[in-house]
């Protein structure tokens, strides 16, 4: 018989939803209100309450299957009555093999590697619209999750299916009532029209939506302003490529494009079919039982099972036997006919079989390649099949995967019926679902085979993890007076000295010369005592690939080594782009550009200080001159730190007062950034604490008196051991403002370190207007830090805050003692010319990397208002910020 | 404001318990405490009856306190609307 009812209609045909009657309105707020009530008692549940009731609804849906299905057919019209018992037996059996032994209470899923549980909050109530198509097995598939989940649900049949649902949902109500579910768990809209459904949809305590049906229903879902699932029309394509095994292919399309009359919206609906095969493969379709038309009866066919209107199927054709099509257009077939074929040769409106058809009507194409094929597979799939479902039969994996790649859809079923396939948990492993996540394509929010995973709220426990810190420094550091002698260890071919004019003429190199192993091909690599620039860099790069060196010695400031470094980078991986490398990161761990890595080392690096501050012999970081762009360019990564650090004090015993001074303040500066960091481990504090007090202690005797050994000694290891601490802890907001100022006047970095300091710890020292988030630190603990030191130092005081100013204090006396000036207006730049300067350099400041691990996250305000300080000098102790307000 | 009047409430007889307590209602001066600290999980004619009473203990102007509520019996109540109804302790 064939069915006269409108299945489906374009959503734009929708009829527009009758106001309600205040009886109507009574009605359906009565059963959001039991749902309601339902949900919150069902809230309580634990997984074993929720499980105990799970097993006998699934046994009794098992046990109705077959009357649930006649019930379908004799009122629908559609199907096939042996063939929806089977989809009743999957709605039940495979939907509980998938969730038996699933936690949906609580805790559901642990990730101890990753500190995270994933906690389940069930939705309440849920409202779904079920299809005609497919009307009990929905019903009964959706019952089992939403307990499953605990949720309720009110159920809106289609009208033309409303007495079978109903039967079926008050076989699973009751099953579930009589082993515990709460009462009004499940409901039934009596006569449900598009005005109720609009109301329910809108309704604020429902939470979700779940619309299986047409494309009205599901943009009604969607329109509603509720979340919703909506699972809407397919338009199937199937790639039947010439390895497939056809007899294996042709028995599988023939099952499922005949299963149920097709009214699965997964089923196939259009074949393309590769031009080696196709004559082989409509020859076993026609020994199986179907029935291949001619071109006059294909024409005849897309006429009156295709509506000429609007595009889409008559609905009077939908879930017909094939026999029954048939005879309806009049084409004289076999009694036993399963399946009608019709070749076509384009997709669109000129082709109309091409679109989807819930009947066992299937269109054809022959393709002569398989560029061709996949071309009008995505065309059959852009014609309504967004998102939904798409089969390929084949036996080569790379056709398989390009198809794959092709396709559009949510499934894409291999070597297996698309519409028991897409069904999932019979033929494959997807998740069995009688709802097919469509995603954005199909208008859905997702692609997924909705289950019990989205009818939950999932919550994530996510616990702070603890995150992996480093120590990293050259594998062998040489210290104290002659280190230098070690250098003879280290065999080479051909070793290049890079350093300055000036460290040559005072014959340093030669004192390294000398104990370069003995067979060593030695050249010497001058450069200009400054910032390294590119141009240096590339002459540089060109003697070490001229000589094949195997190790480059170092010598000199950190200008010099940082040259060394860069020009090994670029001799080992002349394809670095520098400037790539320079960009900015936040975490060093996560950062987007890669350092050259895996290569073997083609030269040993050996750096030997000849100034006491900037440590750079350990340090990972070079910092290279863009004449260019005019800026600096700052490299900073582990592959960069030296293999071998000589840290020999015969080279800094005749550095100038001044650079004594002024290396020496960085040092300090380095450890006391290094110290308060939020990257401060136990191994970097250990030696940031020492390197103050060393600094403390030989600073100012080696200022004094230069020829001091001890003193030079000391402070040499001094600027090493606070290298190796902010090599690891990074370094502050000091440093963002020394680079700033330094380079807009053109004072030197330890002086430019100087000025900020005694401001910088006050500043630190206090409650910070704003915290830096920092997954490394446990609470603000900066100022502690510092009275810590102050004691190390033995300055007294009784509290943390007069510790900290006791501190400011002694820093402050070091400072005067090596004649530092102590305010930027002491250094004759004129109050204008600063208060100009201030913006830039604050800018500038706040662009600066090296505060990213400063304790204290600056303001742009705050970086201004500390140059302030800087400019004013003195009295940092009774001008901290916040607060507080010290004194000593 | 008088002296508090305090019903503990047992789960297998919250309905009749809620009944006797309306009954006590309207002799009660100050608050009226309800002790659910031995209520663990309340079924659908529960929460109509506790529904009942809000309404009841309104009409009669006595502010009803629930003490020792737990947190899953909470939820089942603020997911009907029911603790804007009564004040909780403990």
């Amino acid at each position: 018989m064939i069915a006269t009812e409108v299945l489906k209609k374009p959503a734009n045909s929708e009829p527009a939803a009758e106001p309600l009657s205040p009886e109507r309105v009574a009605y359906l707020e009565g059963l959001v209100r039991k749902s309601r009530m339902a949900a919150a008692v069902f809230s309580q549940f634990s997984q074993e309450d929720v499980d105990s009731i799970v097993k006998p609804m699934v046994l009794k849906g098992l046990e109705q299957a077959q009357h649930l299905a006649k019930l379908a057919v004799e009122e629908t019209r559609l199907g096939v009555m042996e063939d929806k018992v089977i989809k009743n037996m999957v709605a039940t059996e495979f939907a509980y093999n998938y969730v038996k032994d699933k936690r949906t209470v609580g805790v559901i899923r642990e990730f101890r590697d990753r500190n995270l549980t994933e906690i389940a909050e069930p939705i309440g109530v849920l409202f779904s619209l079920l299809p005609i198509t497919n009307p009990t097995s929905t019903v009964l598939f959706k019952c089992i999750i939403a307990i499953k989940t605990r949720n309720a649900v009110i159920f809106s049949p289609h009208p033309r299916s409303w007495r079978c649902c109903h039967e079926a949902i008050k076989i699973m109500y009751e099953a579930a009532l009589r082993h515990g579910a709460p009462e009004g768990v499940f409901s039934c809209v009596e006569s449900p029209t598009l005005a109720d459904n609009a109301y329910v949809m809108k309704h604020k305590d429902v939470g979700l939506i779940d619309a299986t049906g047409g494309p009205g229903v599901v943009k009604a879902a969607y329109s509603s302003g509720k979340p919703a699932l909506g699972v809407g029309p397919g338009n199937t394509p199937v790639y039947l490529e010439k390895s497939a095994d056809i007899n294996a292919a042709v028995v599988d399309i023939i099952v499922s494009k005949t299963f149920d009359n097709g009214t699965i919206c997964a089923s196939e609906q259009t074949v393309v079919i590769d031009d080696e095969i196709y004559d082989a493969v409509l020859k076993k379709f026609d020994e199986l039982g179907a029935y291949v038309c001619n071109e006059r009866e294909t024409r005849l066919l897309e006429k009156s099972v295709i509506d000429p209107q609007t595009g889409f199927m008559q609905p009077m054709a939908v879930g017909q036997s094939a026999v029954n099509i048939a005879r309806f257009i009049g084409l004289s077939v076999k009694p036993d006919t399963k399946l009608i074929i019709a070749p076509i040769r384009g997709v669109g409106r000129e082709h109309p079989l091409s679109v989807e058809k819930l009947f066992p009507v299937l269109a054809v194409y022959r393709a002569q390649t398989v560029d061709e094929a996949l071309r009008i597979c995505v065309d059959v799939n852009h014609a309504g099949g967004l998102g939904h479902t798409a089969v390929i039969f084949s036996r080569n994996d790379e056709v398989v995967r390009k198809f794959g790649v092709a396709i559009n859809t949510g499934r894409i079923i291999v070597n297996s019926p698309g519409a028991i396939g897409a069904l999932g948990g019979v033929y494959n492993d997807l998740v069995p679902t009688f709802s097919f996540g469509c995603g954005t394509g199909g208008g859905n929010s997702t692609t997924d085979n909705v289950n019990i995973y989205h009818y939950l709220n999932i919550k994530r426990l996510a616990r702070r993890t603890q995150n992996h810190m480093w120590f990293r420094v050259p594998n062998q550091i040489y210290f104290n007076m002659n280190a230098v002698e070690n250098v003879r260890q280290f065999p080479s071919r051909c070793t290049v000295i890079v350093t300055n004019p000036a460290l040559e003429q005072m014959g340093h190199v030669d004192i390294v010369r000398r104990h370069l192993c003995p067979k060593t091909h030695i050249h010497v690599s001058i450069i200009p005592d400054a910032e390294p620039e590119a141009q240096v860099i590339r002459q540089g790069v060109e003697a070490l690939s001229f000589y094949k060196a195997d190790q480059i010695v170092a010598l000199g400031g950190g200008s010099v080594i940082d040259a060394a470094k860069i020009m090994k980078l670029k001799y080992e991986s002349p394809e670095a782009d520098l400037e790539e490398l320079a960009a900015p990161f936040l975490d060093l761990r996560k950062r987007v550009v890669e350092y050259p890595s895996g290569k073997p080392a083609k030269a040993r690096l050996i750096a030997i200080p000849t100034t006491s501050g900037t440590g750079s012999e350990v340090t990972p970081f070079a910092v290279l001159t863009d004449k260019d762009r005019g800026c600096k360019v700052t490299l900073a990564d582990y592959s960069l730190t030296p293999d071998v650090a000589i840290v020999d004090p015969q080279f800094v015993i005749s550095m100038p007062k001044r650079l004594t001074a002024d290396t020496g303040i960085d040092c300090l500066t380095h450890a006391f950034e290094a110290g308060v960091s939020n990257y401060a481990s136990p191994y970097t504090d250990s030696n940031a604490m020492q390197a103050i007090r060393l600094v403390f202690k030989y600073l100012p005797i080696a200022y004094e008196k230069p020829d001091d050994e001890e003193a030079r000694s000391m402070m040499h290891n001094a600027a090493c051991i606070a290298a190796m601490a902010f090599s690891n802890a990074s370094v502050g907001v000091n440093h963002a403002l020394a680079h700033a100022f330094g380079a807009h006047f053109r004072v030197a970095h330890g002086g430019a370190n100087a000025l900020m300091l005694p401001h910088v710890i006050a500043y630190n020292a206090a409650v910070p207007a704003k915290f830096m988030p920092s997954p490394y630190t446990q609470g603000y603990v900066a100022h502690k830090k510092y009275a810590t030191v102050a004691d190390l130092l033995g300055l007294g005081g009784q509290t943390v805050e007069g510790k900290v100013a006791l501190l400011i204090s002694e820093t402050e006396k070091l400072l005067d003692r090596l004649e530092q000036p102590r305010s930027i207006a002491a250094l004759g730049i004129p109050k204008a010319d600063f208060e100009k300067a201030v913006p830039e350099m604050t800018e500038i400041a706040f662009n600066d990397p090296s505060w990213r691990s400063n304790p204290r996250m600056p303001l742009m305000s705050e970086l201004s208002d500390l140059f302030w300080k800087a400019y004013e000098g003195r009295g940092a102790f009774r001008i901290v910020s916040g607060t507080e307000t010290q004194a000593v | 404001m008088g002296t508090a009047a305090v019903l503990a409430i047992e789960e297998a007889s919250l309905i009749s318990l809620l009944e006797k307590a309306k009954k006590s209602l309207p002799h009660a001066s100050g608050e009226f405490v309800l002790d659910f600290s031995a209520v663990h999980r309340i079924d659908a004619a529960g929460l109509r009856a506790m529904e009942e009473f809000a309404r009841f203990a309104h009409k009669k102007e006595i502010q009803v306190v629930l003490r020792g509520v737990h947190v899953d019996l909470y939820k089942a109540l603020k997911l009907i609307g029911l603790t804007d109804q009564f004040s909780f302790v403990g």
